[in-house]
């Protein structure tokens, strides 16, 4: 089972590297890690996503809880939720499949955000999933560089994850 | 508003108003600014060790034995990476413990300086918590914080690393009466409805059992369990880690349970219907294959920390709490409810447990011409008439002690169960003779064990601590040796101790009193006599039967009802 995470923490040096130590010590598999402080200074969000049979998600969400440093957290994945992925991508192309390229961005509403000769870089938004088969659909170009943000969440409505 | 004091002082000032009556440490470079100030003063006691290994083991020894915090103080590099083991094995145990490290300067860290360590890195997964201080303005909280997190909710290992500079800077001292921290509020009061589920499940037992743990003990829930047993009439069996929580010498106890457990214990186990566990953790000791653990049993699970209930075992009734608090509400639930046990099943349960009993499992040969090392236990145990406190290290002679000294009172049986760390006994009786200066204190030890802290015979002659030491001595490096024989077919690599010391001498090359006990006739009366040397150590090293093994014990991959008997 695919598991987002969000754990709002002290946003104190050495926090962040408990909650990763956590995950090698005790063998828990982290697909992506995001972090960063929120409109209170003194936290910092932290959205993990993970996988594991039901049993092992449980550990997982009380080990956390059990560090000192982690303040709330919750399974975003137990209500409805959003989930966003940020990527920047470069591709090479030729002057031919410019338009092609220029096109699948377009589906995707994408944005290119630089540009010269021979080179797209593009940005993108979405789901994890979303961004892969735009991935996929590039296969026309030859892919520099991709880098990903890791996975936020947040969940809908008026469910909130603050202190 | 509080005088100017430098961090160094505020160390000791702070300890002081803690009310802290021993430090255990090793001075050095890092923290010389703080023994500095423990020169200037007398209320905080340091003892000093040999080995930082042992600082923390005494430190952890007067913890478990008193229920207070261990402080253990040590310098920064080799000082610091010494404590580890002794960190990871309070951590393993849950002993509530503050160590206080030296770090080389704020602006050295980082820079590979002289005897620089990440000591908050290096201890990270062995400790609740840990923390740097990079100012002096955070020192006096960041104690206080520690001590707080040490002792509250599963008590743990907090370390404290202070950096050579912040012992020097200055700032106004006020005694931080209490801290609150938003992120630590651990649960102690039980779910009332969970508690009355588990209640209502209880009373329909046919064949009940009680399993208890260690968090018994560091509950102090000891007298409420004894009321939990007696008006229920269960059968109760205990962890290492749980023993003298409920006296051995009563009838519902069936004795240690595990993969060297009783017979009844396990076969009661693996029969029963309903199994209450109580502050215990479903080790992989206690419970064998996870297949086969008590397959046809609904569990209620009673534990302080979250994260021990359903990570071995699926319970059907967690109650998240104070082990203590929840059976206080058990039994006021209990005693006002006009339901009551089902005798009839319960006498037949018994009955059953009575048929498991009559093998008794714990026999020996009692003729030998040899010293059996069960026997030692045993006379120690009427030598002492139960009393005493009883420390050990680890191996054949830990489970021996556990067997047959039938202990009847919490925080008297003192080992390291969940690392299991030779070299822990004599620290750890060290620890509790300092707590209990007037009681007898022994330490059950095999000759591997006792030598990998052994230069602590130094430090109980400075201290003067008359603690007793008995070294079940079978010239091998006995728990090894035993899995060899059973699992290696006797290939017995690297178990035999060769070159071994004269106990004798040794001890009395530190000052101390040597025997060596070679007939089992005289047993009893080398006992008797060490016992009466109230204010010395005595060294006794009993030549024991090399050959003997533990027994029961459920090999690796089996159930509980798979025993190896005698
Ligand atoms: C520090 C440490 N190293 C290794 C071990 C593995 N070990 C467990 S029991 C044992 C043998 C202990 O021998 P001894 O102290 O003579 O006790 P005996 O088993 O003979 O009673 C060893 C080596 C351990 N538990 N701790």
């Amino acid at each position: 089972m695919r598991r987002i995470i969000s754990v709002l923490l002290e946003n104190e040096s050495g926090a962040l590297s408990r909650v990763v130590a956590l995950f090698s010590a005790r063998g828990y598999n982290i697909e992506s890690l995001t972090v960063a402080p929120t409109e209170d200074p003194s936290l910092s969000r932290l959205t993990l996503v993970t996988s594991g049979s039901e049993q092992i998600i449980e550990q997982i969400t009380k080990q956390l809880n059990k560090l000192i440093e982690v303040v709330k957290l919750v399974d975003l994945t137990d209500g409805s939720h959003i989930e966003r992925e940020m990527m920047l991508v470069k591709v090479r192309t030729s002057s031919e499949k410019r338009e092609h390229i220029l096109q699948i961005v377009d589906i995707f509403r994408g944005r290119v955000i630089d540009v010269n000769q021979s080179i797209f870089t593009i940005e993108l938004t979405g789901t994890s999933d979303k961004l892969d088969s735009f991935l996929e659909n590039l296969s026309e170009a030859k892919i520099i560089e991709v880098v990903r943000s890791g996975v936020m969440g947040i969940a809908r409505g008026e469910k909130s994850l603050s202190i | 508003m509080g005088e100017k004091l430098n961090g160094a002082e505020i160390v000791i000032r702070f300890l002081k108003d803690e009310g802290v009556e021993y430090l255990f440490g090793y001075p050095g470079g890092a923290v010389l600014h703080i023994y500095d100030e423990l020169y200037k003063q007398e209320e905080v006691k340091h003892i000093l060790v040999r080995h930082e290994q042992a600082a923390t083991h005494m430190a952890d020894g007067y913890a478990r034995a008193t229920g207070k915090p261990g402080v253990v103080l040590v310098t920064s590099g080799p000082g610091a990476t010494n404590a580890v083991t002794g960190i990871a094995t309070a951590y393993m145990d849950s002993i509530p413990m503050v160590v206080i490290t030296g770090q080389v300067p704020t602006d050295l860290i980082g820079n590979d300086a002289f005897q620089e360590v990440d000591n908050v890195g290096i201890t990270r997964p062995c400790v609740k918590h840990n923390f740097l201080v990079k100012r002096v303005e955070d020192l006096a909280t960041t104690l206080k914080k520690a001590f707080h997190i040490a002792t509250t909710g599963r008590p743990g290992p907090v370390l404290v690393d202070i950096p050579k500079d912040v012992c020097r800077q200055s700032i106004k001292y006020e005694y931080p009466k209490q801290v609150s921290m938003r992120s630590y509020n651990p649960t102690t009061q039980g779910h009332v409805g969970q508690i009355k589920r588990a209640v209502k499940l209880i009373l329909s037992a046919k064949r009940p059992m009680i399993y208890t743990g260690g968090g018994v003990v560091i509950g102090n829930a000891s007298d409420a369990l004894r009321q939990f047993v007696t008006t229920l009439g269960y059968p109760i069996t205990s962890t290492l880690m749980g023993l003298g929580a409920y006296p051995a010498p009563e009838k519902q106890w069936l004795g240690m349970l595990g993969m060297h457990g009783t017979y009844e214990a396990n076969m009661g186990m693996h029969g029963c219907d309903v199994l209450i566990a109580i502050g215990a953790r479903f080790d992989d000791r206690v419970t064998g294959n996870i297949e086969k653990f008590c397959p046809s049993a609904k569990i209620i699970h009673i534990d302080i920390d979250p994260s021990s209930i359903s990570k071995n075992v699926k319970v059907d009734i967690p109650i998240v709490g104070d082990v203590g608090a929840v059976l206080l509400e058990m039994n006021r639930l209990l005693t006002e409810n006009s339901k009551t046990p089902d005798q009839v099943a319960l006498a037949e349960w018994w009955q059953q447990i009575e048929t498991w009993r009559s093998e008794n499992c714990l026999r020996y040969d009692r003729e030998s011409e040899i010293i059996k090392p069960q026997m030692v236990v045993e006379t120690l145990y009427q030598v002492t008439q139960g009393e005493a406190f009883v420390t050990s290290d680890v191996g054949q002679h830990q489970m021996w002690a556990a067997q047959y000294y039938h202990f009847n009172q919490p925080r008297r049986w003192i080992n390291s169960g969940g690392l299991g760390t030779m070299g822990f006994g004599l620290p750890a009786a060290m620890g509790v003779q300092f707590a209990y200066p007037e009681h007898t204190v022994c330490c059950i030890t095999g000759e591997g064990s006792i030598q990998m802290n052994i230069q602590e015979l130094s430090t109980c002659l400075q201290y003067k601590l008359p603690v007793k030491i008995i070294n079940l001595n079978n010239r091998y490096l006995g728990m090894v040796r035993q899995w060899q024989e059973f699992f290696y077919e006797n290939r017995y690599a690297m178990s035999y101790m060769d070159a071994l010391p004269d106990f004798v001498k040794l001890a009395e090359s530190y000052g101390h009193v040597g025997m060596c006990i070679e007939k089992p006739a005289d047993v009893e009366g080398a006992l008797k006599e060490a016992m009466s040397l109230k204010d010395r150590l005595v060294f006794m090293d009993f030549i024991t039967d090399r050959t003997e093994n533990v027994y029961p014990m459920i090999p690796a991959g089996a159930g509980l009802n798979e025993m190896i008997l005698v």
